[in-house]
């Protein structure tokens, strides 16, 4: 649910699978070209999934499928990945010469 | 109404373009294969001093710091043969606005929309220019709107690209992002067309006449301190900008030291692949780029390509992505520095090359790239992991892109694999051949001569 004026994602199917361009790769010609673009509403009130329209920062009107209401970032530095300990353990040694860089 | 269809809008994308840079490329047409590459890049009409004056007083871009790498070198001298191992120094690119070389490249476009009247800046990258066009159009007072192929067909974003698209949005740009496909040209031209914003392409001359100014430093800076040009600049190469400006900027600055090229190694992985793009864990800086950017520059979203590498370099070198990570965590650990990964594509090249060359030898790793989250040796490696990619130690030769990263399980093993420029050569001249019904004028040749770094014997070879 959102409402007028709340920070908004949209989503816009831009080319179907037909319509795309000739001489992609066969996985990509089976999908359509999606396209996704933030603003903020202009409807009055929507819910995921309604036809609607925003103001994107640069004042454009977009119209579009309400996918998010208040969008944000998540992306993170990953899992603990063990393998870099090793890697910092191994240029060590070789540049300083064993454990705890004696 | 205009007719939005994809084949209307490519019919109609040398009109667009042509109001979108303010440059009529027709001008520099010969007809046939050749056009005056010169002339096109002098038709910006701003000199060299002109571009370092408007990026450091309006921008507050360049004079980045040339860091001497004592401890890496350390590591490359203790896997090289006796009496080699050159010196190896960093330009630390990240320290500018927005975290990348990438501004210099952004700041003259944005500067010239705004002297010529465009009210905003469009550009369709995934990469950190977005990030520089971003913060200078905010400098600028201008508006921003980058064009990104961020997600797959499941939505599931490369995070690289993902903390791409935060910056831009912190910076104040708008982030349009679509799924893979060549197509995002098309939706560029329609963005381009409705709003009547400056193509900030990073292929039109006032982009490369930005990366000049990295040449040209290099050169000053290093005689400054060292009394001496460095032997070899080593410049990570995708669409060719980066190592076209640097060489043009190093020779405007009378240097003359080898040019090598170095990508990462994505043979294999489909660059339009719905279902592989987000198997790679390099979105630029490849050789899914570097290749045929290098071969054929026109391919870029401006009628002539100002990035012409194949021009400028001497070598072209591939590394694997299991060799770029584990040279990007070395450089934290022995150096203090932690630095995107893409970035250090030309480090971990470096670091191979300098093992051939004598230790008085002076090697220069031209850039570096902001770091952080999602653009972060562990945040690739764990979406690598995630996505059934095996990663292990042992022999970086081993590696299979999209299926495995291979860290090298000893040092000694990174290497800077040589590939075939002259097979490359041959290539350019037969893609430019193909534009043509008749046979090459004179004019083409020796054109060609000069796209390819070779001369008339070699081009008449290989017509």
């Amino acid at each position: 649910m959102a409402k007028k004026g709340d920070w908004v994602q949209i989503h816009i199917e831009v080319l179907k699978p037909s319509e795309r361009a000739a001489n992609i790769p066969e996985d990509t010609s089976h999908v359509p070209l999606e396209m996704w673009v933030k603003g903020n509403l202009i409807d009055e009130a929507a819910e995921i999934g309604d036809i609607v329209q925003i103001t994107t920062r640069t004042g454009r009107t977009v119209s579009g499928s309400l996918c998010a209401a208040f969008p944000c970032f998540i992306h993170s530095f990953g899992e603990y990945v063990p393998e870099l300990h090793r890697v910092d353990d191994m240029v060590k040694a070789i540049v300083f010469g064993g454990e705890n860089n004696a | 109404m205009l007719d939005n269809s994809y084949s209307a809008v490519m019919a109609r994308k040398n009109e667009i373009m042509k109001s979108a840079v303010g440059l009529d490329y027709n001008r520099f047409e010969s007809g046939s294969i050749a056009f005056d590459y010169e002339g096109m890049m002098t038709a910006t009409g701003y000199t060299i001093d002109d571009v370092r004056r408007i990026q450091m007083e309006e921008f507050a871009i360049g004079d980045s710091p040339i860091i001497e790498l004592k401890n890496m070198t350390k590591l490359a001298r203790a896997c090289a043969p006796a009496g080699k191992g050159a010196r190896i120094f960093i330009k630390d690119e990240a320290s500018n606005l927005s975290g990348s070389f990438k501004v210099r490249r952004a700041a003259m476009s944005v500067y010239h929309a705004k002297k010529m009247g465009y009210k905003g800046v469009l550009t369709a990258t995934s990469g950190n220019y977005g990030a520089a066009v971003a913060a200078c159009a905010a400098k600028a007072g201008l508006s921003c709107i980058v064009v990104q192929e961020c997600f797959d067909s499941r939505g599931i974003g490369q995070p690289e690209i993902v903390e791409k698209a935060r910056k831009c949005e912190a910076l104040g740009a708008e982030v349009v992002q679509l799924t893979v496909g060549p197509e995002l040209f098309y939706m560029f031209l329609r963005l381009l067309e409705d709003t009547g914003y400056f193509n900030a392409s990073l292929y039109t001359p006032f982009g490369i006449a930005g990366v000049e100014t990295l040449g040209y430093e290099i050169i000053t800076q290093f005689k400054g301190k060292y009394g001496k040009e460095p032997d070899m600049i080593v410049a990570t190469n995708a669409g060719g900008g980066n190592l076209t400006g640097t060489a043009r900027g190093m020779k405007k600055a009378g240097g003359s030291c080898e040019i090598v090229a170095a990508s990462v190694n994505l043979k294999g992985l489909h660059m339009a692949s719905d279902t592989q793009f987000n198997l790679k864990s390099f979105t630029t800086g490849h050789t899914g780029f570097g290749m045929p950017f290098s071969t054929w520059p026109d391919r870029s979203d401006v009628p002539r390509s100002a990035a012409r590498p194949l021009r400028y370099m001497d070598r072209y070198v591939t590394v694997n992505q299991g060799e770029v990570f584990y040279i990007t965590e070395a450089l934290a650990a022995l150096e203090g520095m932690e630095k995107g990964p893409a970035g250090n594509t030309s480090l971990a090249a470096a670091f191979a090359l300098a093992q051939t060359m004598d230790k008085d030898a002076c090697i220069v790793v031209q850039e570096t790239e902001y770091t952080g989250a999602g653009k972060h040796v562990n945040a690739q490696l764990a979406f690598a992991r995630h996505n059934g990619v095996d990663i292990r130690f042992g022999n970086p030769d081993d590696e299979i892109p999209g299926k495995s990263i291979i860290l090298p399980e000893h040092p000694s093993l990174i290497k800077a694999r040589e590939a075939d420029i002259n097979h490359m050569r041959a290539s350019l001249i037969k893609n430019a051949c193909k534009m043509i019904d008749g046979a090459p004028t004179a004019e083409d040749i020796r054109f060609l001569a000069e796209e390819t770094k070779t001369d008339i014997t070699f081009v008449e070879e290989h017509i």
